[in-house]
């Protein structure tokens, strides 16, 4: 018979070698669940399509109004794909008990929320990268700016920076799918507000000095985020 | 025989009796208390587990097994009192704590949309188990999974499913096993194969702690009983010192006046 101590298998690692591999695992897994299901992606994408092609009835556009309500669709429309999105990604965690899964892993918890937070930008980015060219069609507008691509990424990184934390918070409890949109669109104002403005400026062709200070908020504000849900994404999913 | 024989013929065991607590146990729990905003579920519960033990841990709804399984898992903190596993204190050595640990609810804890083998590679790669393909065969070959390996966990039955969760915890050989209600939602016949891989996961040597409500199960599993009420252990007795056919009647007699 074995001897206690001697069963164990875990390997001996440096802790910045197992956050990484922990990290890596949990995108992995997310993309191989997602890619054989694709229930979150088909539900985002479903769900932007829909929000562009309401607004594409509801307003009556003519190319001046066009290019001024562009930036404002897009991420009314990024940011109500990317809350289904945070809600589906966490509750598939949460009803079997795979969080707990994943919280009794020897690993330090930040690597959850990396894991997770990669996940959930490469699903968020990935119905961008699909919508845009549809945006492009339906409201005869040239997207593929590399600038506003810049805003773009950024904006998502800091949604869904803060996203992923409180997507974290609002699926323990019942009212999750109300939740989370209460919390995270107060939270993530600024980062909207900074991305409008930013893609505003790209859009109408105005000079970088004029649009640098929204991008260097957004870059702020997605340091600022990270930096806090690293700190307090511990004690959130503790008992 | 009656409850009454019972009584007279096995005498309840405290444990917080000093005499009982023995050298170096591999689980040791002082004092604790866990509450829940005004409501108080764990009340200075002492427990103590010798290594190779397998305990269950019997008692009614609502008496605070599974609070208890949570905290001895690391995933709920107390309020007060020590719980020390392996030589590791909780909550400040957690993490060394979770290395030794394997852990099984009534929930399998398990992703639908990945395959068995999937699975058991995701937290292989969690827990940095080597030899990673060998170790996922063999845990397949235990639970008698290995000719499914490939398929989707959500085509799988209530009690594969549960199989694979215990393959999930022994993965990476822990030495301390806790066991939430196992047989939650099993048929006859699937308890009988989850049976069937308990007793292959405690005869390595592992020390095991099992909630259950299923009496029978229980004595055939399990090296020592002990029952929770109210948030405190209130009666504990050795496998040798009781006939499995009385376990009822000690259960009996320990809850009656809780």
């Amino acid at each position: 018979m074995k001897t206690a101590s001697s069963l164990s298998r875990v390997q001996a690692e440096t802790p910045r070698f197992t956050l990484l591999r922990a990290t890596a695992a949990i995108v992995w897994k997310d993309l191989a669940a997602e890619l054989r299901s694709r229930e979150l992606l088909s539900s985002m994408l479903v769900f932007a399509l829909l929000v562009i092609l309401i607004f594409n009835f509801a307003l009556e556009l003519d190319a001046r109004t066009r290019s001024t309500v562009t930036a404002g669709v897009l991420w009314v429309t990024f940011a109500f794909a990317g809350t289904l999105g945070l809600n589906r990604s966490m509750a598939v965690e949460k009803d079997r008990g795979c969080l707990d899964g994943l919280l009794l892993a020897p690993v330090d918890r930040s690597a959850i929320y990396f894991g997770k937070a990669i996940g959930n930008l490469m699903f968020m980015l990935l119905v961008e990268i699909i919508v845009l060219p549809l945006y492009s069609v339906l409201y005869n507008t040239n997207l593929f700016n590399p600038g506003l691509l810049l805003v773009i990424f950024l904006g998502s990184v800091g949604y869904i920076a803060v996203g992923t934390l409180l997507a974290t918070m609002a699926v323990q409890t019942r009212t999750r799918d109300v939740l989370l949109p209460i919390l995270l669109f107060p939270l993530v104002l600024p980062v909207l507000i900074s991305a409008v403005r930013a893609s505003t400026g790209f859009l109408g062709g105005a000079p970088l000095e004029e649009i640098l200070p929204a991008l260097n908020l957004l870059i702020v504000y997605d340091i600022i985020f990270i930096a806090a849900a690293f700190m307090v994404f511990d004690y959130i999913v503790e008992e | 025989m009656s409850a009454l024989e019972v009584t007279l013929k096995h005498e309840v065991h405290v444990v917080n009796d000093p005499e009982a607590t023995k050298i170096n146990p591999m689980i040791d729990v002082r004092k604790l208390v866990k509450r829940f905003g005004l409501k108080t579920v764990l009340r200075g519960l002492d427990f103590q587990v010798q290594p190779g033990e397998f305990v269950a841990l019997l008692g009614p709804n609502g008496a605070g097994k599974t609070t208890f399984l949570r905290i001895l898992a690391s995933l709920s903190r107390p309020n007060l009192g020590q719980v020390t596993i392996a030589g590791h204190a909780l909550p400040g050595q957690a993490a060394a704590v979770r290395r030794r640990l394997g852990v099984v609810s009534h929930l399998p804890l398990l992703y639908n949309d990945l395959t068995a083998e999937e699975n058991l590679r995701f937290f292989g790669r969690m827990y940095a188990v080597p030899d990673l393909d060998r170790r996922i065969t063999e845990v397949l070959e235990l639970v008698g999974l290995a000719a499914r390996r490939r398929d989707l966990v959500r085509t799988f039955s209530r009690g594969m499913q549960q199989r694979l969760a215990i393959g999930r915890a022994v993965l990476h050989d822990p030495d301390v096993m806790l066991f939430d209600e196992p047989h939650t939602g099993l048929d006859q016949d699937a308890c009988q194969m989850l049976d069937g891989v308990l007793r292959e996961v405690a005869a390595r040597g592992r020390t095991v702690v099992m909630t259950s409500h299923d009496l029978a199960r229980s004595a055939d599993l399990a090296s020592r009983f002990d029952v929770l009420s109210r948030g405190v252990i209130i009666a504990s007795v050795q496998r040798k010192e009781i006939e499995p056919n009385d376990l009822l009647a000690f259960y009996r007699q320990a809850t009656a006046g809780a």
